[in-house]
């Protein structure tokens, strides 16, 4: 049995409060907020105007770049106003709001395929056509991943870890839609001409790999592999490492360690695709937290705004303090609840303030903590000294650019320090400085 | 659905862990009281109360220091605290008060907030404060008689001395102590280093803590031991000179507590092993051929110069660059 990484850590699962409870699908938002771009790449541009009417499943905006997903609606009805609307990233982003009807009339685009009898190029489009990209968060196109993994990559994974504390969404998925899961990845197989696919559960899923091994059955073309529970052990790099004994070459992609990842939901959203025809328009999401009142996995549609999931959840118990879209490590912090679930989203939880441990003076105390958790070997405590004095070329040779935000070293860190941060921050001057260089050359 | 009274936002991740660096400072007070109840039972209540006169001077100085500078109070920490018990370990107990709290004043303004505060001293400060209170040498080789009266606050005078343990070994002579006195505590000495059994029951309280790894302590206590066995002086036998270098001195004060300082130690697994190894070596190295029969916080000192170098040439190896791991098939 394949372990894990060095480094990583131990937080509390804080999953008991919803991983026994089936994922519920809520009603449909009176209406919805489409941003046109949810994921890594080109924007889109809406290909409708304010006033048209649309169909559920209808193709709203689009572009013609390579990396780039079409965004569709998710409900039909009235395009109401396409203008700059609030973000989760906290920026504003060109957005299309459609007021639902309430019809769920279907597009006449939406029609069952048969992946059988379509060619490797036919499923690629066709999964390029339904706007799906990656659903563990990153976001990125997935017919560009299968497109640069074509006759590459030896190795299929598909991430089940969900190594994040609080979500439950992926776990339920694989109890309750098992088939779904399965399906989408031979999908998948299919369009990289490739004959067998692992699926990585971490080791608190035992059930969920279970019901796997039963719907797999005889057949060879999955495995099932149980990792152990350590954050971040559903991160890219630590999982092929984990499965395979092979590391992503540093500043490059896990093609080039010949293996392909794919995140579970993103597997079922492509089965639904074809089975039933739908694109990328629903997302499982948990909703929890200790100010949530009943913490929920929940299933809805992209655009729903953030605040119809929380009184789906019966809405705050108690004052919140932080409500975060994603999950506690790497989530991202939010100051409003008016705005739209995104493909990129998987969690939506609320603290309350007595949890919250921020220190009015960051301070390192070269305790070490940091280099000892961190996945990727780094050394945290001199990264941030350096860039905390503007010294980025030296940030720069300590590898900031291989630190994956994972969130490890700021967790440890008794001194408080905002670790993340700094190095974002790092990553963004650096790759500036690396434009304004590379401009000037030219 | 708004109407939030606040809302904090801020960078990921939004969990972190329980301890900061107040419940670590508290975690080494714990781990250090074992070795103050031998002390006041070896040595009277004036043990405790230069600990005692220590650590407040150590609060006192840091707090006037922060606020003379109009910087953030950092007293909360409790970092001073442990710095003033560490710094009454190494002392007689025979040591008039003032000259604590000059040793405060060094420890805490001079090594620590001059260069920026905790996190940012390049020495230990406890260690540093003690070099520098070798100014006043016969107070600070004035040894008790183990369990004979002494006056509490005032200075001792005529004070009934002997000699500790690591004078003997540096004579070339055993100790008159056995083993068993000198690892329970019942041997002159400095206030907080005489008892190896509570010191090391410290220890253990920080390693389940996880406030310290072995890694510091075990290599140099390890190198220390196998120096000593191999090359035992005046003839002695291997294991028994072994044993009393082992437990006299300040060794186990400084392995399980000095050097395992975070500010001035290695951050890296290697690192902190070269770290323990050069402690080792050169504390049996300055009580072998050194002037001063004890080596302990000269060794550690000398190698909390090097934790800069030692850290750059022993960063771990990046994930993705080892050559023979690189890329597929």
């Amino acid at each position: 049995m394949p372990f894990g990484f060095s480094g990583g850590i131990h937080p509390e699962e804080s999953k008991d409060m919803t991983r026994g409870k089936p994922i519920e699908t809520i009603s449909a938002p009176e209406k919805v907020v489409l941003p046109v771009i949810m994921h890594i790449g080109e924007a889109c541009a809406p290909i409708v105007k304010e006033g048209d009417t649309v169909d559920m499943g209808q193709m709203v905006a689009y572009s013609d770049a390579e990396i780039s997903a079409p965004v569709h609606s998710p409900v039909s009805g009235k395009v109401q106003k396409i203008e700059d609307a609030l973000y989760p990233s906290g920026s504003k982003v060109l957005s299309i709001t459609i007021k639902n009807d309430f019809e769920d009339r279907l597009h006449s685009s939406i029609v069952r395929k048969k992946y059988s009898a379509m060619s490797q190029e036919e499923i690629i489009e066709h999964i390029r056509n339904a706007g799906i990209v990656g659903h563990g968060g990153a976001t990125f196109p997935t017919h560009v991943k299968i497109r640069s993994a074509l006759n590459k990559v030896d190795t299929v994974i598909i991430n089940a870890a969900e190594c994040e504390p609080y979500l439950t969404c992926d776990h339920r998925l694989l109890l309750e839609r098992p088939g779904e899961v399965l399906r989408g990845i031979r999908i998948l197989l299919k369009a990289l001409n490739l004959k067998k696919a692992v699926i990585a559960v971490e080791a608190n899923k035992e059930d969920a790999v279970k019901v796997l091994k039963e719907k797999i059955g005889e057949k060879k073309d999955i495995e099932i592999c149980v990792l152990n529970t350590r954050f971040p052990q559903g991160a890219e790099k630590q999982l092929i490492y984990a499965l395979t004994k092979r590391e992503v070459p540093k500043g490059k992609l896990p093609v080039d360690a010949a293996c392909v990842v794919f995140n579970v939901d993103t597997a079922a959203a492509v089965c639904r695709a074809f089975e039933i025809g739908i694109p990328d328009i629903i997302k499982t999401i948990t909703v929890s937290g200790s100010a949530i009142a009943n913490p929920k996995n929940l299933m809805v549609r992209i655009g729903t705004p953030v605040s119809d999931l929380i009184e789906a959840a019966g809405g705050f118990k108690q004052e919140p303090n932080r409500i975060i879209m994603g999950g506690p490590m790497m989530g991202v912090g939010q100051s409003s609840l008016d705005v739209p679930v995104i493909k990129a989203t998987n969690g939506i939880l609320a603290f309350c303030e007595k949890e919250d441990k921020i220190s009015k003076n960051p301070t390192c105390i070269r305790c070490g903590r940091c280099v000892s958790v961190c996945p990727m070997g780094l050394m945290p405590i001199y990264m941030y000294m350096y860039q905390q004095k503007g010294m980025l070329d030296e940030c720069r040779d300590m590898d900031v650019e291989s630190c994956i935000e994972c969130g490890c070293c700021a967790y440890e860190c008794p001194g408080r320090l905002f670790l993340v941060q700094s190095f974002r921050t790092a990553k963004q001057l650096i790759s500036e400085a690396r434009l304004r260089e590379a401009q000037r050359q030219n | 659905m708004s109407g939030f009274s606040r809302l904090t936002l801020a960078p990921s991740p939004h969990i972190k862990t329980e301890e900061d660096i107040r419940s670590i400072m508290t975690d080494v007070v714990i781990a250090l009281m074992p070795a103050l109840a031998i002390a006041v039972f070896t040595f009277g209540m004036r043990a405790f109360i230069v600990t005692a006169v220590s650590v407040l001077g150590c609060v006192f100085f840091e707090w006037g220091y922060r606020k003379v500078l109009k910087k953030p109070s950092s007293i909360g920490d409790l970092s001073a605290v442990v710095t003033g018990i560490l710094l009454a370990y190494c002392l007689p107990v025979t040591i008039p008060l003032w000259v604590v709290i000059i040793g405060d004043f060094v420890a805490i303004v001079i090594v620590k907030q001059l260069f920026g505060g905790i996190g940012k001293n390049f020495m230990n400060p406890a260690l540093l404060a003690r070099a520098v209170l070798f100014s006043w040498p016969v107070m600070m080789a004035t040894w008790a008689e183990p369990r004979t009266a002494l006056p509490v606050f005032k200075t001792p005078v005529d004070v009934i001395s002997t000699a500790t343990p690591l004078s003997y070994l540096k004579g070339g002579n055993m100790p008159a102590d056995s083993i068993m006195e000198m690892a329970l505590g019942q041997t002159a000495g400095c206030i907080g280093e005489i008892s190896a059994v509570a010191l090391v029951a410290g220890g253990l309280y920080l390693l389940y803590r996880r406030v310290i790894t072995l890694r510091i302590p075990l290599s140099f206590i390890g190198t220390v031991a196998l120096l000593t066995f191999l090359f035992p002086k005046g003839g002695a036998d291997n294991v028994q000179f072994m044993l009393c270098e082992l437990l006299s001195g300040g060794l186990m004060l400084g392995a399980i507590f000095m050097a395992t300082d975070y500010t001035t130690s290695p951050v890296t697994r290697k690192g902190q092993i070269i770290f323990g190894i050069g402690c080792g070596a050169l504390t049996v190295f300055i009580r072998y051929f050194g002037s001063y029969p004890e080596g302990v916080s000269y060794a550690i000192l000398i190698m909390n110069a090097l934790v800069w170098p030692i850290d750059k040439y022993t960063r771990p190896r990046v994930f993705g660059t080892a050559r023979h791991r690189i890329g597929g098939r």
